[in-house]
């Protein structure tokens, strides 16, 4: 029989850990086709973060660097400033990207360094156990703000992608969600304009990817897709925050 | 030809020759010459630099930049390299090389700017989480610094363990004339076979990480680490001894304050009495055989030991001495540096006459 479809090759064999119904598979797949398609392989440096995607370097079949917990930009500038022909990039979620390491993330997009960014939105700390995270929406319970965010006690979430858009250091920054198939091919565009700005040098890119941790948010992954779709993106609306020619 | 160089600027000079091509720091005093000094001279011979907004981010860019295969190399001061102390951690655990410079100021806290001695523990006996080691040298003049720096990237590539030199801002600031090696050729260096260069996929997929989550693979590491630290001990050990053969009383000290010391054992000799000077020049791993030998011989009756600190390298020179001879500290603090008189005076009426 002919084979119509085949995994990429830039994702390995090994079994993955994320929970039923967690979008992090979805990126991951995305990201891999991505660089497949590119011609990475063979050519291609991985910053993992701390968080759900601590074994980020188990799935990606590309060197990889495991970087400390909101590290990676860092990490990831060594990198591409000795490899500045290979394709680098960094895969982080909020509490990584947003919080413990938002100077990092500023600097590097400020410097205009030019490894692109994977950055998973989804509103919690997974890993962890449910705690509040920087992207926590106003009212969702995490085990920090069990009562729902109050913006008065736990003040409010951060929008990454519109304030990193106001530096003059990225040329591409886009914000994408993986509710429905049409989203997800969406997503997959994004990721790879995010990679053709790193190939052509232009500055630092980044896609923010909605994402849902139904384990977390305490509902069945179908109801996660729907909340995203309907929460979420309230008050992370999805678009192309900044593009450079 | 000998060449008139501040210390901070010798280090970074040395740096280079010895194959630096990555520098990530940020600024703070009494190092910023380092820095300032890399920013340009790196472009020159094809290296990086980048002013990192901060130490934590710093000491992290060299993870990547030295778990990518370069050598790179971070600077900083007490308050500094306190920052740091984590990503320090992730490296050694990590295997990755790389050269962290602490030229000590006095702390705790803010401190201040002046020279002190009280990184000694954090330095020598990890700092970071975790259980590990680096490899640490205390040169005292800026001729030791270039011959320290120069082949540091060599010794942190050959045991796959983080290098620190810790100075002083005495020896950041000091002026010497010094000789510089030749510029080394980096591109004779053996592969890296466990560098992310890119090429990996499949098997031949290379990871630099320090996440162990099974315990028995953790213990391994860690094992293996410290087999390591044992080799090291073995191999890299010095220190300079400084008329101790006939000596009675053995002053110690490492760096600038070693400079000191060695002034004081001349006075003291001038005045008769039989003093001689331990110098390690490797504070970890430390050089204990010296002292466990001056402990042993029948001429030796005590030891002091002086530091710009309440006395941390003490008790290393308490273990190694073993209790077989009596050790006593002189310090000061504060950023405040003793004279050779000092010392003098302390030996008279401490030692000679107490």
């Amino acid at each position: 029989m002919a084979k119509v479809f085949k995994k990429t090759n830039m994702l390995t064999d090994a079994t993955m850990h994320y929970c039923p119904g967690c979008t992090h598979g979805i990126a991951h797949r995305l990201v891999a086709e991505v660089l497949e398609e590119i011609g990475a392989e063979g050519n291609c440096i991985g910053v993992a973060p701390v968080g759900c995607a601590v074994f980020a370097y188990n799935y990606f079949n590309c060197d990889v660097q495991e970087a400390a917990h909101g590290r990676a930009p860092a990490v990831a500038t060594g990198i591409k400033r000795v490899h500045p022909d290979k394709i680098v990039f960094a895969y982080q979620g909020d509490g990584d990207l947003a919080s413990i390491g938002m100077a990092e993330t500023v600097h590097a997009a400020a410097r205009g360094e030019k490894f692109t960014t994977i950055f998973i939105n989804n509103s919690i700390y997974g890993m962890t156990g449910g705690q509040m995270a920087p992207t926590t929406l106003v009212g969702q319970k995490a085990t920090t703000c069990v009562y729902g965010r109050d913006p008065s006690v736990n003040g409010n979430p951060i929008r990454v992608s519109e304030m990193l858009a106001t530096l003059d250091g990225p040329s591409y920054i886009a914000r994408v969600a993986l509710y429905d198939v049409k989203h997800i091919i969406e997503a997959k565009k994004a990721i790879r304009k995010a990679f053709q700005h790193q190939i052509e040098k232009k500055g630092y890119s980044m896609v923010e990817i909605l994402s849902s941790c139904p384990t977390n948010w305490g509902m069945t992954p179908l109801a996660a897709l729907d909340w995203m779709k309907n929460e979420s993106e309230k008050t992370f609306p999805l678009g192309v925050f900044k593009e450079l020619e | 030809m000998k060449k008139l160089l501040k210390g901070n600027e010798a280090i970074a000079e040395a740096a280079i020759r010895g194959g630096c091509r990555f520098f990530a720091g940020y600024p703070i005093t009494p190092q910023n010459e380092v820095p300032e000094y890399m920013s340009w001279r790196l472009r020159e011979v094809g290296g990086e630099f980048v002013q990192a907004e901060s130490e934590v981010a710093a000491i992290n860019m060299v993870y990547g930049a030295g778990g990518a295969g370069a050598r790179a190399m971070t600077s900083s001061s007490s308050p500094g390299i306190s920052l740091k102390q984590e990503g320090i951690s992730y490296i050694a655990c990590a295997e990755i090389p790389c050269v962290i410079v602490n030229m000590v100021r006095t702390g705790p806290g803010l401190g201040g700017i002046q020279p002190a001695q009280g990184d000694y523990f954090q330095a020598v006996k990890g700092g970071g989480h975790g259980d590990y080691h680096l490899i640490v040298y205390g040169p005292s003049t800026v001729q030791e610094c270039v011959d320290i720096l120069y082949n540091a990237f060599d010794v942190s590539e050959k045991y796959r363990t983080p290098v620190m030199i810790l100075g002083d801002g005495m020896l950041g600031q000091i002026m010497e004339a010094v000789e510089l090696p030749e510029m080394k050729d980096i591109s004779k260096l053996p592969e890296k076979e466990w560098a992310t260069t890119g090429t990996g996929t499949g098997d031949k997929r290379r990871v630099i990480n320090s996440l162990y989550i099974e315990p028995e693979a953790m213990e391994v590491v860690i094992h293996r680490l410290f087999a390591r630290y044992d080799e090291i001990k073995r191999n890299e050990c010095k220190a300079e001894l400084f008329k101790t053969d006939d000596a009675e009383i053995i002053l110690t000290a490492y760096g600038t304050v070693a400079r000191i010391a060695k002034s004081a054992v001349n006075i003291l000799r001038a005045k008769g009495v039989k003093a001689g000077l331990v110098r390690p020049i490797t504070l970890y791993p430390f050089p204990d055989y010296e002292y466990a030998k001056l402990a042993d011989s029948n001429t030796v009756k005590e030891f002091v030991d002086i530091e710009l600190c309440m006395g941390q390298m003490i008790e290393d020179v308490k273990l190694s001495v073993n209790g077989k001879k009596p050790v006593k500290f002189y310090g000061r603090v504060g950023g405040n540096v003793m004279s050779a008189e000092d010392i003098v005076e302390f030996v008279e009426r401490e030692v000679i006459n107490g």
